[in-house]
């Protein structure tokens, strides 16, 4: 079957759909969108997170069909945004990504997408800076296997007080 | 494989008439896992996201009407006060991103014995609402669940509703895993007190509420109740005068409503706990829930704490 969405703002058309086709295998083998990671396909690892009509969710437990005419949103979409908070550019990338990279939390990578994806639907919900429990509440579905998390709760903490204008990018 | 995507309850129903072997999805936690692992191969998808009538809830007469398709995100945001019991379950449920997707009318459909939702359900006296283009029908909790991973349900049915009376007093989930997200429970207790109108000292008419209602999960073929244990807890609180004293509640009473919870639950051993454990740590959650719930219901009439 044929599916149309709209992701990262642009309208995409994948054919040759099968019918119990994960939208993360239209995302990665169809529209050229290999951001979102493979990993576990059940829901467990998070490293797929992408937002579909703005809610994070694992691509991989949403069949194709159910994206069809809705907006998507990848990893791929996150750097060259601006959001209006951060005054202080910090190059192509969104401040999340960035503090991932300054704050020594990626390794193997994996992970990070969905980490990311995660992080900035927290910080974007979040007035000021989040509490640790809200971090890690937020992240409880994304597993890393490198790092053992404390790097990735302080990219968070950065990115967070970054946005916030506490801390220069 | 065929994609059915209707936009009404109508269309919908009308179709899982036609094609009675189309598996219904909704948030897909379930369903895309196994179609992911090739565990399983429906001769369709039935998707019920666009179903405008399941996305909603209403409350009247005391009831809460919680369409099928309302997610456990929606339900922790919305309905905590309503369904504080059912809210807590939700917040067990799986990660954010699961719960942004996941449904109660795809817990129920999975009928799974360790469904986080099911206890809960069967301790607030809920009914799954089926409809069909034969009609609806409501189904009470308690008879819905036939064996792991069955229902009532008939083939041409699809949940559309479940019905659960907002809660009488106060109510409890406590679920065991090894960690605080993405766990299935290696067993969970729900409970919900039912004390007379108005509370300690209160003097409502005779026989209004002053029941219990329980829910286990995990711990047997089904989702189960723990018939003898609500009947041992409601004769102990009203033969001790409890509910209108409020006051601190005796351990043996405590101790034998966990024994009693305990023997109704009919455990296996499995890769995520031995029977042994379960019936041991069913005692302890059915002790510690009734020690919470007690002590708000004591909070809410402003009795001070047991210490």
């Amino acid at each position: 079957m044929r599916v149309r969405m709209k992701v990262n703002g642009q309208p995409m058309i994948a054919d040759d759909v099968w019918e119990g086709e994960s939208l993360l295998f239209v995302l990665r083998e169809r529209l050229a969108l290999p951001g979102s990671k493979n990993a576990c396909e059940q829901g467990e690892c998070g490293s797929c997170t992408v937002l579909l009509d703005d809610l994070p969710v694992c691509a991989c437990l949403v069949a194709a069909g159910q994206a069809a005419d809705r907006e998507v949103m990848t990893v791929e979409g996150l750097a060259g945004q601006q959001p209006p908070s951060a005054a202080s550019a910090t190059g192509e990338l969104h401040p999340v990504q960035q503090a991932f990279i300054d704050a020594g939390a990626v390794q193997c990578g994996f992970c990070t997408p969905g980490l990311i994806m995660q992080a900035y639907d927290l910080l974007r919900r979040t007035a000021g800076l989040p509490a640790d429990p809200d971090i890690r509440e937020a992240l409880a579905g994304n597993l890393c296997r490198c790092t053992g998390y404390e790097k990735i709760l302080d990219a968070v903490r950065l990115a967070a007080a970054r946005l916030a204008g506490e801390v220069a990018g | 494989m065929d994609f059915l995507q209707p936009t009404s309850l109508a269309d919908a129903i009308a179709a899982k008439a036609e094609f009675p072997g189309a598996v219904p999805i909704a948030g897909g936690t379930d369903v895309m896992v196994e179609i992911n692992f090739d565990t399983r191969r429906p001769e369709a998808l039935l998707d019920l996201n666009r179903v405008p009538e399941l996305t909603s809830w209403q409350f009247s007469d005391g009831t809460v009407r919680l369409g099928a398709g309302v997610t456990y995100t929606r339900l922790i945001a919305e309905l905590g006060s309503l369904l504080p019991g059912l809210a807590m379950a939700a917040r067990t449920v799986g990660s954010p991103q699961i719960r942004n997707r996941g449904t109660v009318g795809g817990n129920l459909g999975a009928a799974s014995p360790a469904g986080d939702c099911h206890p809960v359900l069967l301790a607030a006296g809920a009914s799954v609402e089926a409809t069909s283009v034969r009609g609806s029908r409501m189904i009470p909790a308690t008879g819905f669940f036939t064996g792991p991973k069955r229902s009532a349900l008939a083939a041409d049915e699809l949940i559309t509703s479940v019905l659960v009376p907002a809660a009488a007093g106060p109510q409890q989930f406590a679920k065991i895993g090894t960690r605080n997200a993405m766990v299935i429970a290696v067993c969970a207790f729900a409970l919900e007190l039912r004390p007379p109108k108005g509370g300690p000292g209160g003097s409502g008419p005779p026989g209004a509420g002053r029941t219990v209602g329980t829910g286990i999960g995990s711990a047997g073929p089904t989702p189960l109740r723990a018939p003898e244990a609500e009947d041992f807890l409601a004769g102990a609180l009203a033969g001790s005068g409890l509910w209108e004293s409020a006051a601190c509640l005796p351990d043996r009473i405590a101790g034998r409503f966990g024994e009693l919870v305990a023997a109704a639950a009919r455990p296996i051993d499995d890769v995520r706990g031995t029977a042994a454990y379960r019936r041991h740590a069913l005692s302890v959650l059915a002790r510690r829930t009734l020690g919470w719930a007690w002590d708000s219901y004591r909070a809410g009439g402003g009795v001070p704490g047991c210490g």
